[in-house]
């Protein structure tokens, strides 16, 4: 037996995961399907699709309609469906490396375009799976594999990034605040056009390893400790502010959706040209 | 106190990485040979905060009946 909640949502024979110990991962993954479960959808009326690497692997664990891509090509199979099926519910589980660097032209057009698809990326920073090279959201002078010396590269604010291209729904919560990033997960699900949330992760094997930020409890407690929330954000200065990062939700606005365009579109063409 | 739930592990999922051991607020969990385990039953206030940051699912609370 096992919890409720992976005995209704998750491939059972596939468990456990294979993810490192204290990966956080397996967090995010819950919160997913936590926000799932809370919005009431019908299983077989939600599309999960994954590109490559650790987060991945996610849609392997998941018992919903699932597909698992190519890298950085997650958002591309999952406009397709969202196209070829509106009815069904699209969520893209993603990486820093996957979303960010790889398929980071399929995102910024899928934001321009404001599709109804819920992108989640799970920002641990490094490349895990390949074995811990810095990604655009390795921060400045943090070590990985490929930059035994620190990464000269600044960290790309991927949040920055969506809301830049035209995304409708932009928010950022973190492993350590899982009720928190579950409500934003399910606002994100909830709201007609491109939402992307970014849930802040931990990988205590490469990253939390080469910059020695401790054991995988100490990672969720930095996260806990330097993470600001939206509503206090604005109050707090600068200096006090320097190593701080804003969670919660940070666009919320509606725009005409593609798939309904679209829709709009055809319906116009078949009168007009009977 | 909630009665009627029961703290469960999934031993074999564990992978001893501490997280709940950490994070449990009447401090009732323990690794032991690196797994997880209930070290006191009665101080445990079955809150599931060991279950919600579980990134292996090993450890949740069961509704009993």
């Amino acid at each position: 037996m096992a919890s409720e909640l992976v005995e209704r949502y998750f491939r059972k024979e596939t468990l456990p995961n294979i993810w490192c110990p204290g990966c956080s991962n397996g967090i995010v993954t819950a919160a997913i399907v936590r926000a799932i479960d809370n919005l009431g959808l019908d299983q077989n009326n939600v599309c999960i699709v994954s590109g490559i690497g650790c987060s991945a692997r996610a849609s392997g664990y998941l018992d919903f309609n699932t597909l698992h891509t190519t890298h950085g090509r997650a958002i591309a199979f999952a406009t397709g469906i969202k196209f070829a099926n509106p009815e069904l519910t699209v969520i893209v589980i993603t990486g820093d490396g996957d979303n960010a660097a790889i398929g980071g032209n399929h995102f910024i057009h899928a934001c321009r375009r404001n599709i109804d698809l819920t992108v989640v990326m799970y920002n641990n920073h490094i490349y895990g799976m390949t074995g811990g090279q810095y990604s655009p959201t390795t921060p400045r002078f943090d070590r990985a594999t490929t930059a035994p010396y620190g990464n000269i590269d600044r960290y790309f604010d991927i949040c920055k990034l969506a809301i830049g291209a035209g995304a409708t729904y932009v928010a950022r919560g973190t492993a350590y605040h899982v009720h928190q990033l579950t409500k934003l997960i399910e606002r994100g699900i909830s709201h007609k056009g491109f939402s992307f949330i970014e849930a802040l992760s931990i990988c205590p094997t490469y990253y939390g390893r080469k910059n020695k930020k401790g054991t995988p409890a100490d990672m969720l407690k930095w996260l806990k400790d330097h993470a600001v929330d939206i509503k206090q954000g604005s109050k707090m200065d600068p200096e006090e502010f320097h190593d701080k990062f804003i969670i919660g939700e940070l666009l919320n606005i509606d725009e005409p959706e593609f798939v309904e365009e679209y829709q709009k579109m055809l319906n116009n063409l078949k009168v007009n040209y009977k | 106190m909630v009665k009627n739930k029961e703290l469960v592990i999934i031993e074999e999922w564990c992978k001893g990485c501490g997280i709940c051991v950490e994070f449990c607020p009447v401090k009732v969990l323990e690794l032991k040979n690196g797994k997880v385990r209930l070290i006191d039953a009665d101080k445990c206030t079955k809150c599931g905060l060991c279950e919600l940051r579980c990134p292996d699912f090993a450890i949740y609370l069961e509704v009993k009946e």
